[in-house]
């Protein structure tokens, strides 16, 4: 018989809220990362600023 | 569900850190003080970069503080336990593993400094990466335990956003940055030591060699006070070399008159004051000085720059 350890509530609570967290940070940073590379594409931007 | 017996039961159990410990590691207050003074040296400088690559600069620098804070918060977890003011942080308190800190410090360190390279310059990522450093290995492993002047010499890791700023706007590092820097440099000695004055013995049970601790408090009065004139006449500097107007000097010129007013009450202090109030009162004064400061600073960049659009 194999003994296992289940995750209490508290556990999984904080996980949970970790999980949401990655999700939404890694979300924004494609967002940002897809926005930017658009406009340093974009023509003339090296000859227009930054 | 894990198999107890095959690994152990150590180390088995899911962490109960939240996504709040995580952002706690990362400092939010000194975090919003940097993510401000580095966006005015990012809009006061001569340079108009792209609305969105100036957002990806705040925030990489806004992650970069963090990670140093995260940094920061591992490695000094065991005398952060003995303050009251820090005991309950994530890794003294227990919910976050010191291992979680240092690779999340570590992870966010390496993607704000590309991030910041890779979309806005090198130059900006290369000041980041330096203050990082500066922050979490010469201040934090090194200075903090050896040397009452640790946050003089660390301080110069809290006066760099304003210069990383503009120079992710601009891409070079000018005389007005370096005066933003010297303004905080300089601002960094009174607004510790009036906390160490107030929080004298807590950092003495912790073992930190701060200024009072060591030098003694009316050594420690005497010298807020030096630098407190010090900072009022940096303030006003960036209006004396020509970089701003005179409405920004007198506005420095009075917020560095009360400093240095503040600073004389901490020294008149009589010793039986045990409440400390004049400290608090300068170390909350301090705070909104650094704010006013760079706000006017703001204000009269971009105020001139409109006159300068409106007159061509």
């Amino acid at each position: 018989m194999i003994e296992t350890i289940k995750p209490t509530e508290a556990e999984l609570k904080a996980r949970r809220s970790r999980s949401i967290a990655i999700g939404l940070a890694l979300g924004a940073f494609v967002v940002i990362v897809y926005f930017v590379s658009m406009v340093r594409m974009a023509p003339g931007f090296f000859h227009g600023g930054s | 569900m894990v198999d107890k017996d095959a690994v152990g039961d150590a180390g088995l159990r899911l962490s109960e850190a939240t996504a709040a410990d995580f952002i706690a590691l990362l400092k939010p207050r000194v975090m919003s003080l940097v993510v401000f003074t580095a966006f005015v040296g990012l809009v006061a400088a001569p340079a108009e970069p792209h609305p969105l690559v100036a957002l990806v600069a705040v925030l990489a620098i806004a992650v970069g503080a963090g990670a140093s804070g995260a940094l920061n918060m591992w490695f000094d977890a065991d005398i952060d336990g003995l303050m009251r003011r820090t005991r309950s942080r994530p890794i003294p308190a227990g919910r976050v593993q010191p291992g979680e800190a240092l690779a999340f410090g570590l992870v966010l360190a390496g993607l704000s400094v590309m991030t910041l390279g890779v979309f806005v310059n090198w130059l900006s990522a290369a000041l980041l990466a330096f203050t990082i450093f500066f922050y979490a290995v010469v201040y934090t492993m090194w200075l903090k335990r050896s040397t009452p002047q640790n946050i003089v010499i660390g301080g110069a890791a809290g006066a760099l956003p304003p210069v990383i700023g503009w120079a992710a706007a601009s891409g070079t590092v000018s005389v007005e940055s370096l005066l933003l820097f010297l303004i905080t440099f300089l601002w960094t000695p009174p607004h510790f030591w009036a906390l160490a004055l107030f929080k004298a013995d807590e950092y003495g049970r912790a073992g930190i060699p701060m200024m009072p601790n060591v030098a003694g408090i009316p050594s420690t009065k005497r010298q807020i006070f030096a630098y407190a004139v010090i900072v009022a006449m940096a303030g006003v500097l960036p209006a004396l070399l020509g970089y701003a107007s005179a409405a920004y000097g007198l506005a420095a010129a009075a917020l560095g008159l009360v400093f240095v007013r503040y600073a004389w009450k901490v020294l008149v202090m009589p010793e039986s004051d045990r409440s400390m109030a004049p400290a608090k009162a300068l170390f909350a004064y301090s705070l909104f000085y650094l704010f006013a400061i760079f706000t006017a600073y703001l204000a009269d960049a971009i105020a001139a720059r409109a006159l300068s659009v409106a007159g061509a």
